[in-house]
């Protein structure tokens, strides 16, 4: 059984040989164990960084004198809306990846993201709608934010529909990965879209060059949800991507042999 | 830090006057988060219990 878990993708074994221990990982039946492996304290880190910061959130972040209570709303917004580009960037990655070293996990790999990204670009939007209401009076606007966000959707939607639209696997690795490639272009659209063009939606709250625009436990509460939901992506992701190994090398050799010794061992 | 902001369960709830925006956001988001978990539990059992790889 060890044997045939460390035997490499075609091709990696050159990598395996120069060193780079990393890219044996790149082998569904070496990914598949190390994944099971890391979920649960991927899972542990999501419920404490969400219980952190929601309590940070509601307790200890202070009424805003403008918006009263209702900002609050951005504890779960502002870390769906970056989960959601955030994602769509390393769908596309792996896409890349894929083309370039032809590893059959790196079309899993996007495969497992995009529904979880599909889902923070609606909580985005879902909570963008339900604080637009009490600030600004309207649930939506077709401003260059907001618009390009639910592009965001579409495109997420899309990429899960045109995969399951070709039978083949590896071929839905393969156009999967051009149009995630194609719609990545979006994803600066959407941050700097309050920049390029007069929107209702506010500027940047949190940004690398200057000091952040709010208090401390504010936007302490904002980066302890941002870290759940990292936490949160990475284990529901490697879950997902367990799923699809179980499900596309069902008849492979290793796969097998992992059943029959678990059927043995019981 | 530290202070808390309400008084009762009810100020809690009724989040001064937002009750309906802000647990309609944290709400949903719950929802979200459970459909995802019982999908990914629901594909598991179609996979079979007992099928290759369910060792973690």
């Amino acid at each position: 059984m060890g044997q045939v878990l460390s035997t490499p993708d075609i091709g990696l074994a050159e990598g395996s040989a120069r060193g780079e221990w990393w890219l044996r990982y790149a082998a569904p039946q070496a990914f598949f164990p190390l994944a099971g492996r890391l979920i649960p304290y991927f899972a542990l880190l999501a419920v404490l960084f969400a219980l952190c910061g929601l309590y940070v959130g509601f307790f200890a972040a202070p009424t805003d004198f403008q918006q009263g209570e209702s900002y609050r709303i951005i504890f779960l917004h502002v870390p769906a809306a970056w989960m959601s580009m955030f994602l769509y960037v390393v769908m596309a990655l792996w896409g890349a990846a894929g083309f370039v070293l032809n590893t059959r996990l790196s079309g899993m790999m996007a495969s497992a993201i995009a529904p979880t990204g599909a889902m923070f670009t609606f909580l985005a939007l879902w909570s963008g709608a339900l604080w637009g209401k009490p600030t600004w009076g309207t649930w939506w606007v077709w401003d260059a934010r907001l618009t390009s966000e639910l592009i965001l959707l579409f495109l997420y939607v899309g990429f899960i529909a045109l995969k399951a639209s070709i039978d083949d696997p590896r071929r839905a690795d393969r156009a999967g990965a051009v149009l995630a490639l194609v719609g990545v272009i979006n994803v600066p659209i959407i941050y700097f879209s309050v920049q390029w063009w007069n929107t209702l939606h506010q500027g940047a709250s949190v940004s690398l060059t200057r000091s952040p625009q709010m208090a401390a436990t504010m936007l302490w509460g904002m980066l302890l949800m941002a870290a759940a939901a990292w936490m949160y992506s990475i284990a529901v992701c490697l879950a997902r991507v367990r799923l699809i190994i179980r499900e596309r090398e069902r008849e492979m050799a290793w796969m097998r042999e992992l059943g029959e010794s678990r059927t043995w061992a019981q | 830090m530290g202070a808390m902001n309400w008084g009762s369960v009810d100020a809690f709830l009724d989040m001064g006057g937002y009750g309906l925006f802000v647990w309609g956001s944290y709400g949903v988001a719950v929802l979200c988060v459970a459909i995802e978990l019982l999908a990914l539990k629901a594909r598991a059992r179609r996979l079979g219990a007992s099928a290759p790889g369910e060792a973690r």
